[in-house]
Parts: structure tokens; C-alpha cells; sequence
């Protein structure tokens, strides 16, 4: 195993401390990683430029791929450019938020915005709160399974 | 960097930009626990909390272009050298959010939404030409607030058409607004130098297009001023000062720490 390959691995176990069950990498937020001998340069792509989660997501990244033997020292960098937007999310990534409780983005088709309910896959779906709890997520409700359920915020340039 | 006089201008508009975020996101923050409703009270703490991190995207630039650490530039910058729009800066109401808020919805919704399209107006137009990592963070920025003017837009509008309370008081607010709102478009001083150096387009050709997008909603008149003067050029009021020593009270306790 290469140790840029390492590096993707130990970064498949950094968790968005606000959504626990997707990993940096799923969530499209790791954008180029770079090793230079030992030395480790990892270029992240900021979700929502208010997300207190960056912080966090910076120091993780850098404690896990600092507990990888060989690595001398690691950079973590938030760049502006390009932008991340929410088809950055893998597929896996995808049904991690499912299975969180959280429906992935759906790609808008003119104003209307369908999004299937994540425990039922009915879409039979309200939108209560285009903001939610965290910048990245809205608020809806399935009116097949009553429940009320987070969706993530489609995002796209 | 082509010139002293292109950084100095740019770090001037830097900081309009980012201290009309900074603090309209805390005026914002104040209303926590007293929107109209509790649909009311996510939205606008999360539309808060995204300008706070435009205004972070602006200080991280200034930080890099070597004005300081992006939490001095907030936490231990005199009233007097900050540059956002006097607009921007007045209380919510009377009282204060710990002691009888007596607060004004209809004022909020105005100047909330006439900043929010005017920002987009001087985003597109930074977008089109400008210094290029203030374009991407103009980019950056865009997509975030679209869910922002979608909202304002929609207060505006139903508050508008709705009963002639609503609308008298909307009338009021719009006046209010409007007595400062030149100075959301203001550059200040520099202004000239400003547009010369194509790092934005004319005070008066952004107004233009703000006025006709408004006027596409309700023809109302929209002459504004700056009756209580320009903030660009560190002209304001003792809001700001109280604004900022509330802001900066935990930071100042132990301005040491790590936060």
C-alpha cells in the first residue's frame, strides 16, 4: 500500500462531528492529498464557510494521519477554490446519511425539490425549514411515516 | 501584488466587506429567543451564522495580505478603524436582548433584505472582475446566501400584502432603512481609486441595479442617504462601540487564550 493510499484510509475514519455516521472523504471535503517523503499535505474544501465543524474536522484529520508510522508531519488546508458542492458526496457517503436519519442531497429540477423521506422512501414529503440545525441541513416531514426527518442542503454553483 | 495603492485599496474594501457581515451577523444573533416563531428562530440563527463565516473568508484574506491574526482584526480593532455601514451597525429596537427587547420585526425584515441583495449585487459584480481570491470567495459566498435572499424576499413580499398594519408599519421600516442605505454603497474615500483599479464596479452603477431588482417587487421610492455618515470612513455610532465590546468581552477576559 502506496502512502498516499495509507492516508485515505486513516482519513476514512475522520467522522463530521455533527453527522458521526460519514467520513470527510464520503463527504467530498478531501480534495488532494499530496506526500512529499514524509511529509503529508492534505487540501480540504470547506461545506459551509460557517460550519464550526471545519475546526474539528482540521484537528482530526491531522491527529489521524499523524498516527500513521511513517508520517513525518501533516498540513491540513482549507481552499477556496474550487468550491465543494453537496455532488462531492459519494455514494456511500450517500447512504451513511440515510442511514443516520438524514436524506442525501437531491439535484434541484426547477423549483421543485423532491426529497424521499430516509427511513420510508416515500415522497410524500413536506419541507418545514429550509434552514435546520446545522448551516448544512433543512428541516422536513414525511407525511407517509409521520415522521420528521433533516435533509441535507442542496448545494451547487 | 501590482501596486501599494491596489493592496491599500484592496484591503479597504476587504474590510467593508467583511465588517458589514461581521456585524450585521450579531444583530442578527441578538434576536435568538425572539424571532416571531421557533421555524423563525433556526432560520435567521443559521443565516447568522453563515455571514459570520463569510466575514471570517474576508478576514482569513486580510490575515494572508498581513493585517493581523483574523480574531485581533475583530476582537482588538478600535470602533473608529472599523468600515462597515452605519445602517448596519443600530440596534434591532429599544431595550437590549437581556433586558425589555423591544424589537422591530418590520425594520429587521427591511434592512435584512435590502442588504442581502444588495451584497449579491456587489458579489456578481466582484465575480466579473476583481482581485481573484476575492472572486472565489465571492463565489464561495453566492452559493451559500441564495437560501438567504430566498428568505428575506419572502418576509418582504408577505409582510408587504398583508394587512394595512403590516403595511404601514413596512412603510415605516422601508423610511427608516432608507435614511442610512447610501452608505451600504458607499467605498468611502478610497471609492474612486477603488472602481478605477477594477476591483469593483461604480457606487452608482451597483444602486442602479439594486433599485430596479427591488422595483421589480414594489414600486416604491427608493432615494436613500447617509444621514448619520459614512461608516466606510470610520464615521459611527456608539452602538457600534457597545456592539463590539459585548462581542469581544470573552476574548478580552483572557485575550491569551487559544479559542
Amino acid at each position: 500500500m502506496t502512502l498516499e493510499e495509507r492516508v485515505m484510509e486513516a482519513l476514512q475514519t475522520v467522522k463530521d462531528p455533527e453527522i458521526p455516521s460519514i467520513s470527510v472523504v464520503d463527504l467530498g471535503i478531501v480534495y488532494e492529498v499530496r506526500t512529499i517523503d514524509h511529509h503529508v499535505e492534505i487540501d480540504a474544501m470547506p461545506t459551509f464557510s460557517g460550519c464550526p465543524a471545519l475546526d474539528i474536522m482540521k484537528r482530526d484529520m491531522t491527529f489521524a494521519v499523524e498516527d500513521i508510522h511513517e508520517v513525518k508531519s501533516v498540513t491540513v488546508t482549507y481552499i477556496r477554490n474550487p468550491i465543494w458542492t453537496t455532488d462531492r458526496v459519494s455514494e456511500k457517503g450517500r447512504l451513511e446519511l440515510k442511514e443516520y436519519g438524514i436524506a442525501p442531497p437531491e439535484a434541484h429540477d426547477g423549483n421543485e425539490w423532491r426529497v424521499p423521506c430516509p427511513y420510508c422512501g416515500s415522497i410524500y414529503t413536506t419541507l418545514d425549514n429550509i434552514f435546520g440545525p446545522a448551516a448544512c441541513r433543512s428541516i422536513l416531514y414525511c407525511k407517509s411515516c409521520k415522521n420528521p426527518f433533516e435533509a441535507m442542503k442542496p448545494v451547487s454553483i | 501584488m501590482e501596486s501599494i495603492e491596489y493592496r491599500n485599496c484592496l484591503i479597504e474594501l476587504l474590510y467593508q466587506l467583511a465588517d458589514d457581515d461581521f456585524i450585521l451577523a450579531y444583530r442578527g444573533s441578538e434576536w435568538l429567543g425572539l424571532a416571531p416563531h421557533i421555524e423563525e428562530d433556526v432560520a435567521f440563527s443559521s443565516i447568522s451564522q453563515d455571514l459570520m463565516g463569510h466575514a471570517t473568508l474576508y478576514y482569513s484574506l486580510l490575515e494572508e495580505l498581513g493585517e493581523g491574526k483574523a480574531d485581533s482584526l475583530t476582537h482588538n480593532r478600535q470602533p473608529e478603524k472599523f468600515r462597515n455601514a452605519i445602517i448596519l451597525e443600530l440596534p434591532n429596537g429599544t431595550g437590549t436582548y437581556l433586558v425589555n427587547p423591544d424589537f422591530d420585526w418590520g425594520f429587521t425584515v427591511v434592512r435584512n433584505y435590502f442588504y442581502t441583495l444588495a451584497k449579491k449585487i456587489r458579489l456578481d459584480s466582484i465575480k466579473k472582475k476583481s482581485y481573484e481570491p476575492l472572486q472565489h470567495i465571492a463565489k464561495k459566498i453566492s452559493v451559500e446566501m441564495t437560501y438567504h435572499l430566498m428568505h428575506w424576499e419572502t418576509w418582504f413580499i408577505q409582510l408587504m400584502n398583508s394587512t394595512p398594519e403590516a403595511r404601514s408599519r413596512m412603510e415605516t421600516a422601508i423610511k427608516l432603512v432608507l435614511e442610512d442605505f447610501a452608505g451600504v454603497f458607499s467605498y468611502g474615500d478610497l471609492g474612486d481609486q477603488i472602481v478605477t483599479l477594477s476591483l469593483i464596479e461604480s457606487e452608482a452603477t451597483l444602486k442602479q441595479r439594486f433599485i430596479a431588482e427591488v422595483q421589480k417587487k414594489e414600486q416604491i421610492d427608493l432615494s436613500m442617504k447617509m444621514k448619520k455618515g459614512d461608516g466606510r470612513n470610520g464615521t459611527h455610532t456608539k452602538h457600534l462601540t457597545s456592539s463590539l465590546a459585548i462581542l469581544s468581552e470573552v476574548y478580552q477576559s483572557i485575550p491569551a487564550t487559544e479559542w
